[in-house]
């Protein structure tokens, strides 16, 4: 009854907009969908994506990427948070500059990232001013190549990281809850851990997603450092097969939908107490 | 005995002064209201109680002991502020007992020091809620509770009330003044509302562009203002430039219009500039009573607040108010009559210029 009449309140155009835009999105992903499920001539089925997760290349690259993703993740948490966190309570007028640095991904092409990274990690890492080694070239060794490339995923990630938890710690007045915790006798760690990051929960999902989204997907940085990662994989299947890759793309597609899903629904009454104010 | 001292306390902001040479003893269980307008540096001053500021000079000790650069965690002073700062991700009670969590309490102690706590501030029944489920009255309540909760040495609340709608801010109003005695607890209370500084407190400061103006009871301050910031800023008050007449006998001329004062005019020479302040309250018809100053004036206009009906007279040359309870029987005068005032001795105050 309310929906029908609210529908019935929008107008004519808006309709054709959003049918039209709708039609953009949904075609290719249509496409895709179909064409994925037609492996075997004259059958509609899932062939395509038995065969795709059975491919033991998939599953090794699959979680390598997932494991990068988590890394990344994690150590940008553990960069982003605290500095957001000083910048909003004590240094305001640093914010500028932080911002145009977290920018940079976006106008720095990945391939100029990766070939400055391997141009400078490819040699000894020395004590300033002496001959002495303190570590081997890092794209030596897999250790040290992992570290790269999570460390040019923090840079990739850093648009969308900084901006989630900045804005998430707009929304819930730091500087004021910080006092308040101070004045009760509360230390630097407990005020993060049990006042901050709770109250930016919604926002760290929402950036640690679209740092996932990047990761995994990501070919650039992961072929020419060359590690096993599902980007790549996926780039490389997409060259060899059909069915396969659409069938890939897809389940991808609804994992991060599914995620997204999840998020709503853990953060939905967070959300609500930010809103409140 | 001096629980809270301040001493020569100021703070600087680069070249801006915020706060400059701020004395001031508070007795255990006092309460005292800082009060000015905007940009006085009360909250400043608060700051640097609160150890959120450390002055640019003068010491804060509290019992005798300096805590002047302390860190605000370790000086066991509760604090509430304009904006309730409520934690978003924890109940009431959770919000209640964090300062004592904090402090590692036994939980059986906790639960208990909430109880109380919530008891105190008629919230039994909330909680569990969460902060967005409750009003800013009941906000405000519960982050009162939060400081108190710690057992502070001093109370610090800057400007509580102002987020609130007038009806809440007068009930929550006299709630913390009640709070505050039955605890015994020293506290400070920042606002720029005279009304509320009035009624909450034991002693005022009334401060401007960070300097103290005047510090005593409500009584003095709104009796006895000394300077004319302080008469102007409390209350509402008439003041017009005079000369003095006759120092000996306290007689002054406002633009020839003779008043005679009961402040001391000693000092003073014949010629000398004043500035002359009456309340509006103490003027009154001649035609309902007689007192030492009888004076004329006319009728400028007329306005109805209710209780009381506040009317505009000229004399000589400036521009008064004048109050009247209002009562249905009134006779007010019409605008533009002549009419005759007076005042007493006593409420002609004469201030510096
Ligand atoms: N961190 C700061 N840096 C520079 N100037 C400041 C800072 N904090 C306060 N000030 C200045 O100090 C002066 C006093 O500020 P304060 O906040 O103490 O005023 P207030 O009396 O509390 O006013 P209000 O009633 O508006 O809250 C203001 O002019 C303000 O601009
Ligand atoms: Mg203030």
């Amino acid at each position: 009854m309310n929906i029908f009449s609210r529908i019935r309140r929008i107008p004519f155009w808006s309709w054709i907009w959003f049918i039209l835009g709708a039609l953009y999105f949904i075609l290719p992903l249509y496409a895709t969908v179909n064409f994925s499920l037609r492996m075997e001539r004259g059958v509609i089925g899932f062939k395509a994506y038995a065969k795709a997760f059975e491919d033991p290349e998939f599953i090794r690259t699959f979680l390598y990427s997932n494991a990068l993703a988590l890394t990344t993740i994690i150590v940008s948490i553990i960069l982003i948070v605290p500095t957001a966190y000083w910048i909003r309570l004590r240094l305001p007028e640093a914010r500028r500059i932080v911002e145009f640095i977290t920018l940079l991904p976006f106008v720095v092409p990945a391939i100029i990232l990766v070939f400055g990274l391997i141009r400078i990690y490819s040699s000894p890492i020395n004590i300033p001013f002496t001959d002495t080694t303190l570590l081997q070239p890092l794209t030596t060794f897999e250790v040290g190549t992992d570290i790269l490339i999570v460390a040019g995923y923090v840079v990739l990630g850093l648009p969308y990281m900084y901006r989630s938890v900045d804005t998430g710690m707009r929304t819930v007045d730091v500087r004021t809850l910080t006092e308040a915790a101070q004045s009760l006798g509360a230390s630097w760690f407990t005020i993060i851990v049990r006042v901050i990051l709770p109250n930016i929960r919604a926002a760290l999902l929402s950036g640690a997603l679209l740092t996932f989204a990047i990761v995994v997907g990501e070919v650039t940085l992961a072929s020419f450092l060359g590690v096993p990662a599902f980007g790549p994989y996926l780039f490389l299947l997409g060259q060899h097969r059909a069915y396969e890759p659409a069938a890939l793309s897809f389940a991808s597609f609804l994992l991060t939908w599914v995620v997204m899903g999840l998020i709503q629904l853990f953060t939905g009454g967070q959300e609500q107490i930010a809103g409140a104010h | 005995m001096t629980h809270l001292a301040l001493k020569n306390v100021s703070k600087h902001f680069g070249d801006f002064t915020a706060v400059s040479d701020f004395n001031l003893d508070v007795k255990k269980g006092e309460f005292v209201s800082f009060l000015g307008p905007s940009g006085c540096g009360k909250t400043t001053t608060l700051r640097m109680i609160a150890g959120f500021e450390i002055p640019s000079s003068g010491s804060i000790s509290i019992d005798g002991a300096d805590i002047t650069n302390k860190a605000p965690s370790q000086r066991n002073v509760g604090m509430v502020f304009q904006s309730y700062a409520l934690f978003p991700n924890m109940t009431v009670a959770q919000n209640i007992g964090f300062g004592l969590r904090i402090r590692k309490e036994k939980e059986a102690d906790v639960a208990e020091r909430v109880k109380e706590m919530l008891s105190i501030i008629h919230l039994e029944n909330k909680a569990d809620s969460y902060p967005y489920q409750l009003s800013g009255g009941q906000m405000q309540r519960v982050a009162l509770a939060r400081a108190l909760a710690i057992r502070p040495e001093v109370l610090l609340l800057d400007e509580p009330l102002s987020a609130l709608d007038a009806k809440i801010r007068i009930s929550l109003r006299a709630e913390i003044r009640s709070i505050q005695q039955k605890l015994g607890i020293t506290a400070i209370y920042v606002t720029h509302d005279q009304e509320e500084a009035l009624s909450l407190s034991d002693r005022i400061v009334v401060m401007r562009d960070g300097e103290m103006d005047q510090v005593g009871t409500p009584f003095q301050i709104y009796n006895f203002p000394t300077t004319v910031f302080v008469a102007n800023f409390v209350g509402t008050l008439n003041n017009a430039s005079a000369e003095v007449v006759d120092p000996a006998k306290g007689v002054i001329s406002i633009d020839g219009v003779h008043f005679e004062s009961a402040v001391d005019l000693k000092d003073r020479k014949k010629g000398d500039k004043v500035r002359v302040a009456i309340r509006p309250e103490r003027f009154n018809f001649v035609s309902q009573e007689k007192k030492a100053n009888i004076v004329d004036c006319k009728i400028e206009n007329i306005t109805f607040l209710g209780s009381i009906v506040r009317i505009q007279i000229m004399i000589g040359n400036s521009k008064f108010y004048m109050d009247t309870f209002n009562n249905p029987f009134l006779e007010l005068p019409k605008i533009g009559d002549k009419d005759q005032v007076t005042c007493s001795r006593e409420a002609v105050l004469v201030l510096d210029e």
